[in-house]
């Protein structure tokens, strides 16, 4: 009896704080019942840093503040079929947003990085500079969720999504189950 | 809601030109209104109009003088447009930011008056002499474009007449003198009638044909309260200012409740962009107005009336003043009038200071109280406790001026004109892209088609009836009939030919909202904005097909969720027009590339930080120096 082909999954972690990775690590003993439908392909939890073919989901934690993040979202949709906005950053810009509060400034960006880098209260930064490393990715003027960026086809709500929700819903999805989620399901805490 | 109060320059008060404040002053201002709280709005166009602006030490006064905290006269300070906590110059010019305004060419008188003061729109110069500024509609469209300075209004504004205007103030004169040499001896009336055409185009047969004075007084002073409550329920009349209640019932639910005190207002803030019809009442029917609110006051038992006028009809004060002080004399206000024993009736007039919301029944009452223009919960209905608490009758100008007549020639002639369901005449105030633009006093049940011959408006594409929160119909349904079950108007009718752009128009509407929505409501304080930068979307053609359901699930989230009518109808430029229009939405849309939003520009998101690090972006910029 030969395999059906498994589905590939690629996922990354843009403006998030990997909480959303760690969900899915979250699965527990039931990552190897996952195995047996899919196999991953870019991912941190694979260190593949590129695609190596195309994919059928990929899975977005966090949202864009930088540059990079932007490319790799767009890379993301250009590979995947399926695109899915996974936890609060993703969907809405969550806390690295709260930058995004800065608006009554003529340089509202500006402000931000000298707080943090120079005169916030509880700053050490010997050098008094802002990092400035050529290597570093320009940062966006504000913090935007994935779905501004690119279109997103599922987005999993909490912060982080549960383990539980992550399961249900990936596996739903592979085997064309998937009617939205289980009201007890969606947690955002 | 403070576009407007912006001003540059970071000046201070020191240097603005405005007197140091007294003490003294600002107390007797305060009791000049008998230290009142309910005045709130009162004391403080007085203290605005005397040193341009509402100081900080100012409010702390004002609030040891009513009574108050600091921080609710501060809510009211800075809910109006026309009073500002920054000082405001000698001279302030509001240049009148309507739709028809910009299409009969506001913006080269903008820059005709920015080039002659040396402002820009939103400054005041740093002597302190002037403001330059936009305000939404002041009620002027059949005469655009228009601008308000101080209490003074010019109309038919061309970049040569604002270049005039503005020379004549910067060599000292008054504002008054921009409008007559011998401003200070024309009468009230006069000057009005100087300042503002009323382009009265057809006169029917109700309001605007001839009309005997105080006729419908004598009659209701022979007649029970019961007996002209059923004349003009009789009638069929229904209010004129837009929701078209049956005038009759609101005033039985009134009359029936018990109270110590019965109140009647009369709701002169007519601030729907492209409606005047109440401008032109109060200037050539005055008295017959005042006569309604007082037929009204015997109907339902009230001894104490007020009239709101808008902030931007200022210019009407005095004339209403005269009229008012007039029929007191006359013995037409005040103790027992007409000489019927108990008839005791008299009226208060209270200015707006630039506000729409505050054409909303509830919100026109809490100005009244001297809070903030903020809506009301319903119920209670203010026919059961409105101003203060007391049952509270709150009409339209057209509608006491309709129920005045009423009593004079009997409920069934009223009730023969029109239409089943709309009976009696109605006032248009036609506008924009029409030859005679002005009033017209119409029956009920004439067809768009119909009006537009008579206003010369036959090439319209596009007619928006009853304002921004009406409906804007195409060609196609011009046939459709100006009545309450059809298409219904508190008189707004806004003619666009086939240049004018459809979403520009709507994007127009939708910052009007943004502009004057009071904030209660998360939906239609953030919604109005979300579908304004939507539009926006469209009219760059970066929008999708999904956008659309956008629009319409956005716009019914709006209309459920806010507690009163400026929610509810706000999302109606975008509806009506979807509906009406759909090839102009769908001309623009296109599905995105690879599934990469267009509205997403990398260039000016990186823009800031390219600046800050000196430096170019690896990813997304050519490296040129290879």
């Amino acid at each position: 009896m030969s395999e059906l082909p498994k589905a590939r999954i690629a996922t990354a972690s843009l403006a998030g704080c990997f909480g959303c990775h760690m969900a899915i690590l979250d699965i527990d003993e039931r990552l190897i019942e996952l195995m047996q439908l899919v196999e991953v392909d870019r991912s941190p939890l694979t260190d593949k840093k590129r695609f190596t073919q195309r994919c059928d989901i990929g899975i977005i934690e966090g949202g864009c503040c930088n540059e990079e993040n932007v490319h790799v979202l767009h890379d993301f949709r250009r590979n995947c079929d399926v695109l899915i906005a996974l936890g609060q950053c993703a969907i809405m810009g969550g806390l690295p947003a709260m930058r995004n509060a800065i608006m009554h400034s003529d340089a509202p960006l500006r402000e931000c990085l000298d707080e943090a880098y120079i005169t916030g209260k509880y700053i050490r930064n010997t050098t008094h500079n802002v990092p400035n490393d050529p290597a570093l990715p320009l940062l966006l003027d504000e913090v935007y969720p994935c779905s501004q960026v690119v279109e997103i086809d599922y987005q999993i709500p909490g912060c982080a999504p549960s383990g539980d929700i992550i399961f249900d819903t990936l596996s739903k999805l592979l085997t064309g189950k998937f009617r939205g989620f289980e009201r007890d399901m969606i947690k955002f805490d | 809601m403070d576009n407007g109060q912006k001003t540059g320059n970071g000046i201070s008060t020191a240097i603005c030109g405005t007197a140091p404040v007294s003490a003294e002053e600002i107390d007797a201002i305060c009791a000049q209104f008998g230290n009142d709280k309910h005045r709130m709005l009162d004391i403080l166009r007085e203290v605005q109009d005397r040193y341009r602006c509402i100081a900080p030490a100012t409010m702390d006064h004002i609030a040891a003088a009513t009574g108050l905290t600091r921080i609710e006269v501060e809510g009211v300070a800075s809910f109006y447009s026309f009073l500002s906590l920054t000082p405001k110059g000698r001279v302030t010019i509001r240049l009148c930011d309507d739709i028809v305004d910009r299409f009969s060419g506001l913006s080269e008188v903008a820059c005709a008056f920015e080039d002659e003061l040396g402002l820009k729109v939103g400054e005041t110069s740093n002597d302190g002499a002037f403001s330059l500024e936009y305000t939404p509609c002041i009620g002027m469209c059949d005469q655009a474009p228009a601008a308000m300075v101080n209490d003074i209004v010019l109309t038919k504004l061309t970049p040569e007449t604002a270049r005039s205007a503005a020379q004549a103030l910067k060599a000292g004169r008054s504002p008054e003198q921009l409008i007559s040499d011998r401003f200070e001896a024309l009468t009230p009336s006069e000057r009005a009638l100087h300042m503002v055409d009323n382009n009265i185009r057809h006169a029917g047969e109700v309001l605007l044909g001839p009309v005997p004075e105080d006729a419908g007084l004598a009659k209701a002073a022979t007649i029970t309260p019961t007996q002209i409550i059923s004349a003009i329920e009789e009638s069929g009349l229904r209010g004129c200012g837009g929701a078209g209640f049956t005038t009759g019932r609101k005033w039985r639910f009134a009359a029936s409740e018990r109270a110590e005190k019965h109140f009647v207002i009369c709701n002169a803030d007519e601030g729907e962009p492209g409606t005047f019809k109440d401008r032109v009442l109060l200037t050539e029917r005055p008295h017959l107005l005042i006569e309604g609110m007082t037929i009204a006051a015997r109907a339902v038992g009230a001894r104490e009336g007020i009239l709101y006028l808008r902030g931007e009809y200022v210019y009407l004060r005095e004339l209403l003043l005269q009229v008012l002080e007039e029929r007191r004399w006359r013995g037409l206000l005040g103790k027992d009038i007409l000489g019927v024993k108990g008839f005791d009736f008299d009226i208060r007039l209270q200015l707006g200071a630039g506000a729409y919301i505050c054409g909303e029944e509830g919100a026109l009452i809490s100005s009244c109280e001297g809070l903030p223009g903020e809506p009301k919960t319903r119920p209670p209905f203010p026919v059961n406790r409105g101003y203060l608490g007391y049952p509270t009758v709150v009409n339209n100008v057209e509608t006491f001026c309709h129920a005045a007549r009423i009593l004079d020639k009997g409920a069934a002639w009223f009730n023969a004109m029109g239409m089943e369901g709309s009976h009696g005449t109605k006032l248009f105030s036609v506008c924009g892209d029409c030859l005679n633009p002005g009033i017209y006093e119409l029956p009920y049940g004439h067809t768009v088609w119909e009006l537009l011959a008579m206003v010369g408006g036959e090439d319209a594409a596009a007619v928006q009836v009853g304002g921004p929160s009406g409906t804007m119909i195409a060609r196609d349904s011009f046939h459709r009939k100006l009545t309450f079950d059809d298409l219904a108007t508190g008189g707004a009718i806004i003619v666009f030919n086939g240049e004018r752009n459809v979403l520009e128009i709507v994007e127009y509407y939708m910052s009007f909202f943004v502009h004057e929505s009071c904030g209660y409501c998360t939906p239609c304080r953030v919604g109005n904005v979300f579908l304004q930068k939507a539009i926006q979307k469209f009219r760059k053609g970066l929008a999708n097909p999904e956008d659309i359901d956008y629009l319409k699930d956005l716009s019914g989230t709006i209309i459920e969720t806010s507690r009163c009518g400026l929610g509810m109808t706000s999302p109606n430029p975008v509806l009506t027009t979807l509906k009406n229009f759909p090839l102009v939405y769908s001309a623009v849309i296109k599905p995105s590339k690879d599934g990469i939003r267009d509205t997403f520009d990398i260039q000016s998101a990186i823009d800031g930080a390219r600046k800050i690090a000196k430096r170019r972006s690896y990813i997304f910029d050519k490296d040129f120096t290879q």
